[in-house]
């Protein structure tokens, strides 16, 4: 298997705090991977790096075989890999269809292009994909007044709307109703076998990350404790001292 | 409102606004300006309600266009009404490379301290105005007198405001469909969202104020001539008044909305006209009050309430199947 | 403009009389600078009506001297009457903004300036005002440095009221809390402080010390209805340079500030000088924009 995403010996620091200490790390194309740690352990922080959020103190970062530590957000956005947000981020004023039409990639993001009127075929995709989420009914509602699992989820289609090539999630499953949970893996896992989208996911639920992820890495203290697949971290001392001891 | 009430609407406001200076042929300087009013507000729309980036400097533009045709037919040598034209498209022209300039030095910050820079660069414009000889410095400037009869100046360009505001209009409600227009309200929804699915918020913004740029221009230059003198702080660059006014007429009619604007300033100008006669020397004092008013108890507008009070009319309703 | 410039070549005295005239108008700046930092820091609020706070001090200065009342004794009463004006707006109308989006209370703000301009205007005229102090002036360097004894009083006194306000913040009561509110207003409500009154106290505190300095401008300047929003600029440009809550920071750029606008005038020609203040807003606020940009830090 091919690396999609390589990660080299990054850190960042915000003043006198150590978020991210040399970590290494890879994402095989095609594959969902995982991403643990404790609360403050820097999964975030290693997301806004990687997106291009803030720059990086050290080390480098590649996507499909491409120099992109200091590319800016929307530039990597543009090579295929999209990134959902903890707090998540919708279009509050703006309804659901809209919120989809919007992200919609497929014409590129040029003045000419936006200025066309929104095509049928967007519009079709648009509320496949909000049905493919259980949304279908609410999209002409405002985003803003949805549901937090709701939103969770619009963010999550209004991601597969670009047609990314990557997806870096963070937290998808929280907020979200327990009941519901088992739908949602499920579609991450269609996501991943039949678009063909490599998942990066970070996730508190140890029952979700260990049913969904090929190979998991876990942070502790802004540094990498340790990577494998579920079997190996569920086992490994230091992940349970992370976890259960330490603090 | 459904697409055919909008179509419906639209010409009973065509028809009235073409028979409105012959049945009313007294107040034909008010409905020019009314005209310029709807301009005014619907242009600041564009980045303050739309894109979410408040601006008290759009007088900007509108003063660029007025001084800008002045000199070219004060300096042109061109008959009356080709100058007009070729100084209205040269305003037009210089607003719109001005935004170009300013917007990509200024649009790329966030929320208020842009509302700041813009409100220094208004005033800045005044200041360079009323210093500058080549343009009359403080004594201002006089475009050339309409060749018509005296009463026929304010039906010429009563007609030719209300044509810019029409097709000011139609083009946003054309622009306001697209995903150019969607992209603007994601960036006033949440900016950092919209960059992080790779739109070029950038781009989108000063694209935005150029097209207020170009119809504030095109206002300007063809005002100046209107009101026969040019003041660089009172007519040009007035940022207590209309620079003020383009924000309040349309936060009043609901910011963000194609309809607001336009519903903003009649209510105001209508208001304004009543009024303004009889608060001679506190209209200023009165603006104030209007102001802290709108902003205090009525931040969202007529159609911003209304929006709210029944979301259904405006299409946001859940489908049950 | 070049013949300015050759005039500091021929009389480099000038230089010191420019230098030193600038440095004395710029701690005024600083002291009105101040109560907008507060103001900013406390309660999110930037007060575009502050012009109009300082305007409105000198102009009280002034009505005393009409009533024979010596102008030194228009810095407390101005500073008195402009703190209940600023308790009275703040209970009319900033209390109802404070937690809206910035943009409405800039908007409110700016309202309130309108307002105050003609109402200034509606009382004691259009015409520039002054309040004569009686006190001479001193000669340096042969007579080519000249100093108004005044200025260098409104110098001082608005160093002292600098002080004053920061014994305030630091000891007493109120001062702790008002602090203890501009680091986190949650916190500070759950601890018992009531940040309402908190907030009303601020709004009054930064509205005296406007009148203070509006007294102080009255004497060794001039006032007139029209030319406070000058002043709200060059505070927000002090504060944006020295960051909030920085007193230092604060007086060393108001007295650059000063210096570089009464260099600009004396170079660009007098006509150009509120050009230049409202130029430089937008350039300070594009340098540090792209200063943030590069460290792809966005403030809000
Ligand atoms: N912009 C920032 N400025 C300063 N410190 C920050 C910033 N972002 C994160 N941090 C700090 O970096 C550390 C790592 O934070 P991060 O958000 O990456 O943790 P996390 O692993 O995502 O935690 P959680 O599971 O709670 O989401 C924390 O101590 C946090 O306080
Ligand atoms: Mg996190």
């Amino acid at each position: 298997m091919t690396e999609q995403l390589v990660i080299t010996g990054v850190s960042k620091r915000f003043g006198g705090i150590v978020a991210n200490e040399s970590i290494s790390l890879s994402v095989p194309q095609g594959s969902i991977t995982g991403m643990i740690g404790p609360n403050g352990s820097g999964k975030t922080t290693l997301f806004n790096s990687i997106v291009g959020h803030h720059p990086v103190d050290g080390g480098s970062i590649t996507f499909e075989g491409r120099e992109i530590t200091r590319l800016r957000v929307p530039q990597i956005a543009r090579l295929g890999m999209i990134r959902t947000f903890q707090q998540t981020r919708i279009f509050g004023k703006m309804t659901c269809m809209q919120n989809m039409a919007i992200s919609d990639a497929d014409h590129g993001y040029g003045l000419a292009a936006l200025l066309k009127p929104i095509s049928g075929e967007t519009r079709d995709r648009s509320e496949a994909l909000l049905d493919f989420c259980g949304l279908h009914s609410k999209r002409h509602l405002l985003a803003g007044d949805l549901s937090f699992g709701q939103q969770k989820l619009l963010e999550f289609a209004m991601a597969l709307m670009i047609r990314p090539r990557m997806l870096l999630l963070d937290e998808p499953t929280a907020g979200i109703n327990p009941t519901l949970i088992n739908g949602l893996i499920e579609r991450l896992i269609r996501v991943n076998q039949d678009l063909g989208i490599t998942l990066f996911v970070i996730e508190h639920n140890m029952r979700v990350i260990m049913n969904l992820a090929e190979n998991i890495h876990c942070l502790a203290y802004g540094k990498l404790l340790a990577s494998g697949t579920p079997d190996d971290i569920r086992n490994d001392e230091r992940v349970i001292d992370a976890y259960l001891g330490g603090h | 409102m459904n697409g055919r009430g909008q179509i419906i609407l639209g010409i009973v406001i065509v028809a009235a606004a073409l028979a409105a200076p012959l049945v009313f042929p007294a107040f034909r300087a008010q409905i020019a300006m009314l005209w310029i009013m709807v301009l005014f507000a619907l242009t600041w729309d564009i980045l303050g309600g739309q894109t979410g980036y408040n601006t008290f400097g759009n007088i900007i533009f509108f003063g660029t266009g007025m001084y800008a045709a002045a000199v070219f037919q004060r300096d042109g040598g061109f008959d009356y009404f080709p100058g007009l034209f070729i100084g209205m498209g040269l305003g037009a022209v210089i607003s719109v490379v001005l935004a170009a300039v300013l917007g990509s030095m200024i649009l790329r910050m966030r929320g208020h301290y842009f509302a700041i820079a813009t409100l220094g660069l208004g005033i800045a414009a005044g200041e360079i105005a009323s210093g500058w000889n080549f343009i009359g410095a403080g004594s201002g400037m006089s475009p050339p007198l309409f060749p018509g009869a005296p009463g026929v100046s304010y039906i010429f360009f009563g007609y030719l405001f209300f044509g810019l505001a029409l097709i000011t209009f139609l083009i946003l409600a054309w622009v306001y469909r697209t995903r150019f227009g969607l992209a603007l309200n994601a960036i006033r929804d949440n900016e950092d969202k919209a960059e992080a699915m790779g739109l070029k918020t950038d781009t989108y913004k000063i694209a935005a104020w150029m097209l207020a740029a170009l119809f504030l221009g095109l206002c300007g230059g063809a005002a100046g001539n209107m009101l026969g003198f040019i003041d660089p702080r009172d007519t040009a660059f007035a940022g207590a008044t209309f620079g003020v006014w383009m924000v309040l007429m349309a936060i009043l009619g609901g910011k963000g909305t194609l309809w607001g604007p336009v519903l903003g300033a009649f209510v105001f100008h209508v208001t304004q006209e009543i009024l303004w006669t009889h608060l001679l020397g506190w209209q200023r004092v009165a603006l104030g009050l209007i102001i802290v008013g709108i902003v205090v108890f009525f931040p969202q507008g007529i159609l911003g309430w209304a929006r709210t009070r029944w979301p259904e009319r405006f299409g946001h309703r859940v489908e049950t199947p | 403009m070049l013949d300015n410039l050759q005039l500091f070549v021929d009389a480099p005295f000038l230089l010191i009389q420019v230098l030193l005239d600038g440095i004395l108008f710029g701690a005024i700046f600083a002291i009105a600078a101040y109560g907008m930092a507060l103001v900013w820091g406390v309660m999110n609020v930037i007060n575009i009506v502050q012009g109009e706070f300082v305007m409105l001090g000198g102009f009280i200065t002034f009505q005393l001297t009409l009533w024979g009342i010596h102008p030194l004794f228009g810095i407390p009463v101005a500073a008195a009457v402009l703190f209940v004006i600023g308790i009275g707006l703040y209970y009319g109308v900033i209390r109802r903004v404070v937690d809206k989006d910035m943009f409405i209370s800039l908007l409110a703000t700016f309202g309130l300036s309108i307002l105050l301009q003609q109402l200034m205007n509606q009382i004691w005229g259009g015409d520039v005002r002054t309040a004569q102090s009686g006190l001479g002036t001193w000669f340096l360097f042969d007579y080519t440095v000249t100093i108004g004894q005044i200025k260098v009083v409104a110098c001082a006194g608005a160093l002292i009221l600098g002080l004053i306000l920061i014994l305030f913040l630091k000891k007493s009561r109120l001062g702790q809390a008002i602090r203890a509110t501009a680091q986190n207003p949650r916190a500070a409500r759950v601890l018992g402080i009531n940040t309402d009154k908190v907030f009303a106290a601020t709004y009054g505190i930064n509205a005296a010390l406007c009148g203070a300095a509006g007294a102080l401008v009255v004497m060794a300047y001039s006032v007139h209805p029209y030319i406070g929003l000058p002043y709200t600029v060059r505070s927000f440009m002090i504060v944006i340079v020295a960051g909030l809550g920085n007193l230092p920071g604060v007086i060393l750029a108001g007295l650059g500030l000063g210096a570089a606008e009464n260099f600009a005038a004396f170079i660009l020609g007098a006509q150009f000088q509120v050009a230049f203040v409202f130029c430089l807003l937008v350039v300070i606020l594009v340098v540090r924009n792209t200063l943030l940009r590069h460290k792809r830090k966005y403030l809000k």
